[in-house]
């Protein structure tokens, strides 16, 4: 009886400590995907921040002024004036559609049978 | 275990035998026996302690241990908590009030060399000077071959000039991560953002502090880094700060004047949409500053909004009618005295024109009567006004939170006399900052509250405490509106926005005392639309000059305010104003009775 334990107990040991071992390295493995995705991360941040302060100069009033004068031709753009204001009522509606046409009746023959 | 018996027989016997008491032989046993048992406590407490005090032993060497290795390791991020994807800016952006930026950082690289490590260094040194013109050859010779084991060369370099230095191959030639500061829209709103520089360097890192404006004036919340991913969010816009800074440089270009400022703030809240002062600089390369000897006006980091104290002049008058209205002294219609010249002692106030002899107080404002203010200003005596103007913010610095603005102290006549009254009634003898004359229409615009100036976003209006009564705020805002539609700023009239405002132009003071015949400043304060004011525009020329009709013309009425009028007419519609009918006017229908 007191085999069998003994042998229970070693059994038990073994397998806390292959489980103990597992856990370990399952950590290690998610500490070192953090460890990259962190990374991974702080360097969207920077590609992201890069991006802004770009998209910030590519945007800044002078440049935007220049390009309106060079395109001046073709789209006409000019600073926003007082008298652009519009009202609501002075918005068209497009018109109801046409009804559909259905159950055509013809009323006048094909050319050349008339009597 | 073997027992001794208390009383053992043996001893007993032949005690008793001698007659002598065997008590005492059981006594003389139990001590034995107790002795014996002490000594046997006595090393079972002392291996006790033992094994006691080596474990304690075991865990102070462990604790100690410990301790020394975190502090001899290098710190590093706890990977295990997730602390969201926030990795820290070294400095918060500044944006404007639609989250627009105004500044950010930007990672560059430093260039610094390591003569030791290098293989040839004058062929470096010949290389370098190839990527960077501005380096001195010889110089860089003589430091690569003396005994220099270390030097900066270049603190921040592009990109591009990092790959032509990598390509010279030179080991001894290594850069830094720099994180500097970059202003994306350049010149633009200049004076307020400042500028950034380097603080303490190091070979990995430098430390970017704030030089002028709001980024020294805020440099603790923007360095924090629990704020790197909070920018500091003003009160400026974007899109009307750089109308305003175009249609302030033609009107100076045209106007042919030294400098330029223009405020827009709302009358509201405080905050400064816009404000400008020209000539400007780009803050991603800051001039450097003047040195002794040159003007400090002169220099284009001097901001003329806000540091800049003027006479301005005429706009003051708007001050006084209002004061004699609030105090029930006058109505818009009282009839003021204008016969000059006004003489005190041996002071004599003029008046640009003669208007006549007498003229209501409306009519004083409109036709910017010196005299009629200067009677104004008697009648309201010299310690009413001074308390006023000081309600109005006219005695400290500004509040404005750029750092410069501590320098705006406005220059008051050492002794309040009547005399001081009576010039400073029409805005001589007193000098503010064109920030300051905001702050006193925006009073008399929103209804009579003081609004400090603000350059950080409000949520709502930020009124204070009351200087003047609702009616004379009122009353005071229709007069500036005829002063636009009547007076002296006809050309600041723009249809559909009832502007209303006062002119101003004050001579400049030689720096040696006395006035200059030929150089003015002139202002143009104005507050649109003006029968429900929203906004105040000033719009100040350092000596304007031009040519119209056969003479040159300096008055505030032929060069600040058409400047103004464009302003607005440019701003407005930015700003979502439409433009609309003034009450009581009927648009286009001339009434004719039948």
């Amino acid at each position: 009886m007191r085999g069998l334990l003994y042998i229970l107990t070693a059994l038990g040991v073994f397998g806390l400590a292959f489980w103990a071992y597992r856990e370990n390295y399952a950590t290690q493995q998610v500490l070192s995907e953090t460890r990259s995705l962190q990374g991974q991360i702080g360097e969207a941040q920077v590609r992201l921040s890069v991006l802004r302060a770009e998209w910030a100069y590519l945007n800044r009033p002078d440049r935007l002024l220049e390009l309106a004068e060079i395109n001046f031709t073709r789209l006409g753009l000019l600073p926003l004036r007082p008298d652009q204001f519009g009202r609501v009522d002075e918005v068209s509606y497009p018109p109801d559609p046409l009804l559909d046409i259905t159950n055509v009746i013809e009323v006048t023959g094909v050319e050349g049978q008339n009597p | 275990m073997i027992r001794t018996p208390l009383r053992p027989l043996a001893r007993i016997l032949p005690a008793r035998a001698k007659g002598e008491n065997p008590d005492a032989i059981e006594r003389e046993n139990i001590r034995r026996r107790h002795e014996e048992m002490q000594t046997k406590a006595r090393a079972r407490a002392e291996s006790r302690l033992l094994v006691m005090g080596l474990s304690f032993l075991c865990a102070f060497v462990v604790i100690g241990g410990r301790m020394a290795m975190m502090a001899t390791s290098e710190p590093y991020e706890p990977l295990s908590n997730v602390s969201g994807a926030v990795i820290a800016n070294q400095r918060a952006d500044i944006v404007d009030r639609e989250g627009r930026i105004l500044a950010t950082n930007f990672e560059t690289h430093s260039l610094y060399a390591q003569p030791p490590l290098m293989v040839d260094p004058v062929e470096a040194a010949k290389g370098l000077v190839k990527i960077f013109p501005d380096l001195d050859e010889k110089r860089l010779i003589q430091d690569f071959t003396g005994k220099r084991k270390f030097l900066w060369i270049k603190k921040r370099i592009s990109p591009e000039q990092k790959q032509a230095v990598h390509d010279l191959g030179d080991p001894g030639l290594l850069f830094g991560p720099r994180e500097m500061r970059l202003y994306p829209n350049g010149k633009l709103a200049a004076h307020v953002l400042g500028g950034a520089s380097f603080g303490k360097e190091g070979v990995s890192s430098a430390e970017v502090i704030g030089v002028a404006g709001v980024e020294k004036q805020f440099d603790t919340y923007l360095r924090d880094p629990a704020n790197g991913d909070k920018p500091l969010r003003l009160s400026l816009d974007l899109t009307v700060q750089a109308a305003m800074e175009r249609v302030l440089y033609g009107g100076m270009r045209l106007m042919d004047a030294k400098g330029a400022a223009g405020i827009l703030m709302d009358v509201h809240t405080g905050e400064v949409i816009a404000v400008s002062s020209l000539p400007s600089f780009d803050p991603n390369d800051r001039p450097r500053a003047p040195i002794e000897g040159e003007e400090p006006g002169d220099s284009p980091l001097f901001n003329r909004a806000v540091q800049g104290v003027y006479e301005l002049g005429s706009t003051f008058k708007i001050f006084a009618a209002a004061q004699a209205m609030d105090l029930g002294l006058m109505n818009p219609e009282t009839m003021v005295d204008i016969r000059g010249p006004l003489k005190w002692g041996k002071f004599r106030i003029k008046d640009f024109r003669n208007y006549g002899s007498a003229l209501s107080l409306t009519k004083v404002i409109v036709k910017s009567s010196n005299i009629g203010t200067a009677r104004i200003a008697q009648q309201i005596g010299a310690k009413r006004q001074k308390e006023f103007l000081a309600a109005l913010g006219m005695f400290d610095p500004t509040p404005f939170e750029i750092v410069e603005a501590s320098g705006s102290q406005p220059l008051l006549p050492p002794q309040w006399s009547e005399l001081s009254a009576m010039t400073i009634s029409y805005g001589h003898g007193i000098s503010t900052s064109p920030m300051h004359l905001a702050a006193g229409y925006a009073a008399i615009a929103n209804g009579g509250h003081y609004v400090s100036p603000t350059v950080l976003k409000q949520d709502g209006p930020q009124l204070g405490p009351r200087v003047m009564s609702a009616a004379s705020a009122n009353a005071a805002n229709k007069m500036l509106r005829k002063v636009v539609s009547e007076g002296t700023a006809s050309f600041g009239e723009v249809p559909g926005y009832a502007v209303g405002g006062k002119t101003g132009t004050a001579d400049k003071p030689k720096p040696r005392g006395g006035y200059y015949e030929d150089k003015v400043i002139a202002t143009f304060a104005s507050i649109f639309p003006a029968h429900d004011p929203k906004y105040v525009v000033i719009v100040t020329l350092d000596e304007p000059e031009v040519y119209t009709l056969g003479e040159t013309r300096r008055t505030a009425g032929w060069t600040a305010v058409p400047v103004a009028a464009e302003l607005i007419r440019r701003v407005a519609p930015l700003l979502g104003l439409r433009p609309q009918l003034e009450p009581g006017q009927a648009g286009g229908v001339t009434l004719t009775s039948n």
